[in-house]
């Protein structure tokens, strides 16, 4: 008995060396990515990989399709705006008052909407998201159309200059990798695997004596949190907090970039913002029409990878494996 | 009738009725099951076993009636409170977590007591203990071969075996089988019928059949129903012989 509960461990263990020799790949190149490309664009990449990676963990291990998570990124991005510009909070304060109301706002969603299952969970935090908006064009601290612009980046724990383009960049590098490493850990956590049977067969887990609605609750303030810390983010980055990131067109980008990348894959999402980001940044230079190339491209990719970009390649690697 | 609790009776049922806008499909049930017994609840398509299975197990909220566990009024509880008191159900359609290999399907069962399931921020390998005591449960099932696929891969009769393990990682007092051997090939069956023998010897077993044979040498006692209502009851013996029941059957071509 000991023995074959040794060898699942070892099997466990395996494939995690060569997954940590990818994530040392990938952080040597996020490392050095300021170099070759914009920073600007690296750390909207960032931004908006963590909003979706918060997004996918609750479409991908929970089995709820939240279509309401721009109210949490936007308002977060207005609160960091605020604090920041009006009540002249340090960076890491604003930060932190952004992914707090964003959590709490996640939890009044949630509440209200976690008892509900499939597309009418999703059209309840449509609904709400769009009182947010509302909210948003309507209250006088977000200066409505005009939104809250020139927010000043200021000093990190009053140390860092964040004006300074590489110091902005390695904050966010940190403030993704934290967030990342948060979503990874929750996955592969006890919470994790509850989450996970919850998704498989809900009724199932009812009937081992887990109160799903409670697990589900939980992981919805977690994601609307980190869609709050990527928001947020977004806005000290940019120093700008607009009406577009309450938009329900928002929270229809980050479902694109999820299921683009692939959802339920840990690394999808990053995939996933990477390309929507890079497409219509390079695209807003031509002459073509962005949301009509970005239409056929998701057309394309749902029709050839039905399991996003990173679903399928794993998808071929475990059958190559076997 | 009287409202004292009987320390031989684990789970009872008074008046139970369901009705669904008007239509009656449970009416009048009065089931009691006695500890350390296999009762079987059996009946035609639409007899409402299934109903009454639901409402037992708290999936089903009944228009009237009573159910009592141990005594205790659960006509109230929550579905998954129920289960922390020891009353696990299965399902009909075979209720394994598909993505999950056949060691986590179980563990998940084992984890709740550790009180860490809530605990986003704790590392899997702390569940790396109950591995030795899933994987025992994964033998008593004859599944050890089986233990690192995922439970999608599993064929039916398997996947019957590994809820049973699921379930049995509960160390339940009353395991609520729905129809545990539909759907299966007659080397499946057998089996089946076997490892439930084996696990209900220590415990309680209530299951719901559509087949009257199938139960006949697995339980002590054989409820049928029809049309929502308790038609017969009693051992194999006596419910077979029963005019109502034979006619009950004939037309089904089952008995």
């Amino acid at each position: 008995m000991t023995v074959a509960s040794n060898s699942t461990r070892v099997a466990v263990r395996g494939p995690a060396i060569g997954t940590a020799l990818i994530a040392a790949v990938l952080l040597l190149l996020a490392l050095a990515a300021p170099f070759v490309l914009y920073p600007v664009f690296l750390m909207k990449v960032l931004c908006f990989a963590l909003f979706a990676c918060a997004f996918n963990l609750l479409i991908g291990f929970a089995g709820l399709l939240s279509f309401g998570h721009a109210a949490f990124f936007g308002s977060a991005a207005y609160i960091a705006a605020h604090t920041v510009k009006e009540w002249g909070w340090a960076p890491e304060a604003g930060l932190l008052a952004a992914t707090v109301v964003a959590g709490l706002m996640g939890l009044v969603f949630g509440l209200i909407a976690i008892r509900r299952q499939g597309i009418y969970f999703a059209m309840i935090t449509l609904a709400l998201s769009q009182m947010v908006f509302f909210l948003a064009l309507q209250l006088p601290f977000t200066h409505g159309e005009d939104g809250i612009q020139g927010v000043p980046r200021g000093l990190l724990f009053g140390l860092f200059d964040l004006s300074q383009p590489l110091t902005m960049y390695y904050t966010v590098l940190a403030i993704f990798l934290a967030g990342f490493a948060l979503i990874w850990r929750t996955v592969h956590s006890p919470f994790g695997q509850v989450l996970k049977a919850i998704r498989e067969n809900e009724p199932r887990a009812v009937s081992l004596g887990y109160r799903t609605d409670r697990y589900k609750l939980v992981a919805f303030v977690l994601s609307a949190s980190l869609a709050g810390l990527a928001g947020g983010t977004k806005a000290i980055v940019f120093q700008l907090a607009s009406l577009t990131d309450v938009t329900w067109q928002m929270s229809g980008e980050v479902v694109l970039m999820t299921l683009l990348g692939g959802m339920g894959t840990l690394f999808g999402p990053v995939v996933g913002a990477g390309l929507v980001v890079t497409l219509e940044s390079y695209l807003a230079s031509t002459s073509l029409p962005v949301p009509v190339v970005i239409g056929c491209i998701f057309v394309v990719c749902v029709l050839v990878f039905r399991r996003g970009i990173v679903g399928e390649l794993m998808h071929r690697l475990s059958k190559r494996g076997h | 009738m009287n409202a004292a609790p009987n320390d031989d009776i684990i789970l009872e049922a008074r008046n139970l009725t369901k009705e669904f806008k008007g239509f009656v499909a449970v009416k009048e049930v009065n089931l009691q099951v006695r500890r350390g017994t296999i009762h079987a609840l059996i009946g035609p398509n639409g007899a409402g076993k299934s109903t009454v299975f639901n409402l037992l197990t708290k999936f089903l909220t009944p228009t009237r009636g009573q159910i009592l566990y141990k005594g205790r009024d659960i006509t109230r509880t929550k579905p998954a409170d129920i289960a922390l008191m020891g009353l696990v159900r299965s399902f009909q359609i075979s209720a394994v977590f598909p993505h999950l290999s056949v060691l986590e399907n179980v563990r998940v069962a084992l984890q709740r007591p550790l009180g860490t399931s809530f605990h986003f921020w704790k590392s899997e390998s702390s569940l790396y203990d109950l591995h030795d005591r899933a994987l025992e449960l994964i033998e008593a099932v004859n599944l050890t071969p089986w233990a690192g696929h995922t439970a999608a891969e599993l064929p039916y009769g398997r996947k019957r075996a590994l809820e049973i393990a699921t379930t049995l990682a509960l160390d339940p007092e009353v395991m609520l089988l729905d129809e545990p051997l539909a759907g299966m090939g007659h080397e499946d069956i057998e089996g089946t019928a076997a490892l439930i023998k084996r696990v209900a010897a220590d415990r309680t077993v209530l299951m719901v059949e559509h087949n009257l044979s199938v139960v006949a040498h697995l339980s002590d006692t054989i409820t049928v129903l029809r049309r929502g209502e308790i038609l017969a009851e009693g051992p194999y013996e006596v419910v077979s012989k029963n005019p109502q029941v034979m006619e009950a059957y004939m037309g089904t071509g089952h008995a």
